[in-house]
């Protein structure tokens, strides 16, 4: 095996999450390697450049990673999971293909156990993440509107996304049922941002943006960091981590772009993978001195797996709205976001609001929904709907339970013979319970705001994508994974920095809170340079 | 294109689609719009199978002869694949959907301009920020955690 200098700090990942600590820990001028399994995306390759740009979506841009089966994807068996997998292989990994919708978790978010007598508390709160929350914005380049009434006060650095008229129907809806909405914080530039060309409406942002107005890691973060002396590798799997007789990380594995096994020697092995990579290496990373999985001691690597069940309501209004003319997502509300001892079920919900969906969009959906029929009324009907819809959906937390996890399945395995990943998943009952109280509320507001021919989605198929919870943190070693600043218990320098670290799921998109997190951990690792590994 | 079986369908598959494309789109008089089993729309249609020929190829065997009915007897197999074949409903609708949708003709008709988003993009009404005034009026929201 082909053997490579040693690195001080190896990164495995370059999405949200290992873009953002490669990034922070630059300065302490460490030789920081890290290693990307999928390739950099040019602008020109994104779908909006042609013609063809809605049908990509379910082809070379589809979220999933078992439809997209790009050489850099990995299987996923999802088979015993209502929901599916979705994220993206390459660097800015998947920001690449996220909406940019970038709420944060909200201080309750980190005190479920104390505030509402389920799960746990987070080992960190919302005020010590608040400064890096900031930092992060600053980074990535948000638009919002500070003041919103449901967030502790925040500047996000540039203006909000315009309401346009779809926007318009939802705030006077609201206004009328008295229930509180804000334009979203987005990771979209509205105007020049750090060399970024600001948003010029070319449609949804998930399958990536021609324009680069969208902050994806890999024209945010790694610009600087690479200039700042950081080494990014791209076409390489990992295949494991490996330990000494200390029982400390002593590098990993892994393949390059030209199948080559090589070991990549390490002082310190920072995992960035997000909830089914990061357990998926960890467990494909057991040995003899670590039978059960590396950083496993507490049996809770891969349990706990969070996918933020995302209900759809979609109706259809009697004249023309903005349809993909526009970023998908535009307004939220938090009206139901905190415990309300008066429901049936705790803990809460944020309501995005969405601009409508495209001309191809359009027809698959309502097609396969029984509302557009085959024959002569096709026509008619169509134009009914097209650019007239309006949709919420209904970002619903899910607590952790151990029973929801990722293993590795025993028959499956991606391109280099490498185990891949299974996931088990199911709803809970709390969760259904929120569900309908979601579905109940968005139905209320799209009647508010004209529309008819409602239609509900209870699962949305490889979506939202937010993969949360399988390598925990907490004081407990015995009960987690990693502690309060992301070092794994079991070996000490091992650290993790992505959303499997998460306590509980909160119910807001995750990557603001997974960089945040990431920052956090940077920080504290620059602050204890010279004791980290005791 | 190739001949290769596993990337191309055959003749009777060929038809057996081109059959199903006309009775999902027909074309219009009232809207100037080709049917979906246009040649254009129809030549775009078995180029993009893509991810979807397996799919496709599975809805065509439970359509198998379908070109080959009388009118009732076609709109009756519709029908029963609509009510049985799952996924594989959606599969073929989409690869006729995707390309029917973006044909130059079609696309005109719905009063659209024919090019892909980028670079010209669109443009999106600011709208009115005073719409905001009775919730910035509300108390804060969030909950305090100790």
């Amino acid at each position: 095996m082909t053997r490579n200098d040693i690195v001080d700090v190896l990164i495995i990942g370059s999405g949200a999450s290992g873009a953002a600590v490669a990034w922070s820990l630059a300065e302490t001028r460490m030789k920081i390697l890290c290693l990307e399994q999928g390739d950099w995306t040019k602008q020109s390759d994104f779908p909006s450049n042609g013609r063809d740009w809605e049908a990509r979506r379910f082809a070379d841009f589809d979220v999933s990673p078992n439809r997209r089966a790009r050489p850099t994807d990995y299987p996923v068996n999802d088979d015993n999971s209502l929901m599916k997998v979705a994220n993206f292989n390459g660097v800015g990994g998947g920001t690449v293909m996220f909406t940019a919708h970038f709420p944060r978790m909200h201080p309750s978010d980190f005190r479920v156990r104390s505030l509402d007598g389920v799960a746990d508390d987070w080992p960190v709160d919302y005020p010590t993440l608040e400064p890096f929350f900031a930092e992060n914005d600053r980074m990535m380049g948000v638009a919002g509107l500070p003041g919103d009434p449901a967030y502790p006060p925040h500047q996000p650095p540039m203006p909000p996304l315009p309401l346009g008229k779809t926007g318009t129907r939802y705030a006077k809806a609201m206004n009328r049922l008295g229930w509180h909405w804000w334009p979203s914080d987005s990771a979209i530039a509205t105007t020049e941002y750090d060399g970024r060309a600001p948003c010029i409406n070319l449609g949804h942002c998930t399958p990536g943006c021609a324009q680069g107005a969208k902050a994806s890691t890999d024209i945010t973060y790694w610009p600087h960091a690479i200039r700042a002396g950081v080494e990014l590798r791209t076409r390489c799997r990992v295949r494991e981590i490996t330990t000494n007789e200390h029982g400390m990380a002593s590098g990993v594995i892994y393949y390059d772009a030209d199948g080559t096994e090589r070991f990549q020697p390490a002082e310190m092995v920072i995992l960035a993978c997000n909830g089914i990579g990061t357990p998926r290496l960890l467990l494909n990373s057991a040995s003899s001195r670590f039978p059960n999985g590396l950083a496993n001691s507490s049996g809770q690597v891969g349990k706990n797996l969070m996918l933020h069940p995302w209900p759809q309501v979609r109706g259809f209004v009697d004249e023309p709205v903005d349809g993909d003319r526009a970023p998908m997502l535009t307004l939220w509300s938090k009206e139901f976001y905190e415990t309300d001892p008066a429901r049936d079920f705790v803990r809460g919900y944020t309501l995005q609001f969405a601009r409508g969906t495209g001309v191809v969009n359009e027809a698959i959906t309502s097609m396969a929904a029984e509302q557009l029929p085959w024959g002569e009324d096709h026509h008619r009907i169509y134009r009914d709907l097209v650019y007239r819809r309006l949709q919420i959906g209904i970002a619903c937390e899910d607590l952790p339970e151990a029973h929801n996890r990722v293993t590795l399945d025993p028959v499956l395995k991606d391109s280099h013979g490498i185990p891949a990943p299974r996931i088990d998943y199911t709803i809970s009952e709390n969760t259904r319970r929120m569900m309908e109280h979601g579905i109940a509320r968005a139905s209320e507001i799209l009647t508010e705001a004209g529309a008819t021919n409602l239609y509900t989605s209870r699962t949305i198929l490889n979506s939202p994508g937010h993969l949360l919870g399988t390598a925990r943190m907490g004081h407990d070693p015995d009960r987690s994974v990693v502690n309060a600043w992301g070092r794994c218990h079991d070996v000490k320098n091992l650290f993790i920095v992505d959303g499997s670290i998460w306590v509980t799921s909160g119910g807001v998109n995750p990557t603001s809170t997974i960089q945040a997190l990431a920052l956090y951990i940077a920080d504290s690792i620059k602050q204890r340079l010279a004791t980290l590994f005791d | 294109m190739s001949d290769n079986p596993a990337t191309t369908l055959s003749p009777a598959e060929i038809s057996d689609l081109r059959c199903v494309a006309a009775m999902m789109i027909p074309s219009s008089t009232v809207y100037d719009v080709p049917g979906a089993d246009d040649d254009t729309i129809f030549a775009d249609i078995l180029a993009s199978l893509g991810r979807d020929l397996a799919d496709v190829r599975r809805a065509l065997a439970m359509l198998a002869g379908i070109a080959s009915l009388g009118s009732a007897q076609r709109d009756a197999a519709a029908v029963e694949f609509r009510a049985t074949g799952g996924p594989l409903v959606a599969a073929i609708s989409r690869v006729i959907l995707q390309c029917y949708y973006r044909d130059d003709r079609v696309v005109r008709s719905l009063g659209l301009e024919p090019r892909p988003p980028f670079p010209k993009g669109h443009t999106l009404e600011q709208g009115d920020w005073s719409l905001l005034d009775p919730v910035r009026a509300r108390p804060k929201l969030w909950r305090d955690a100790p």
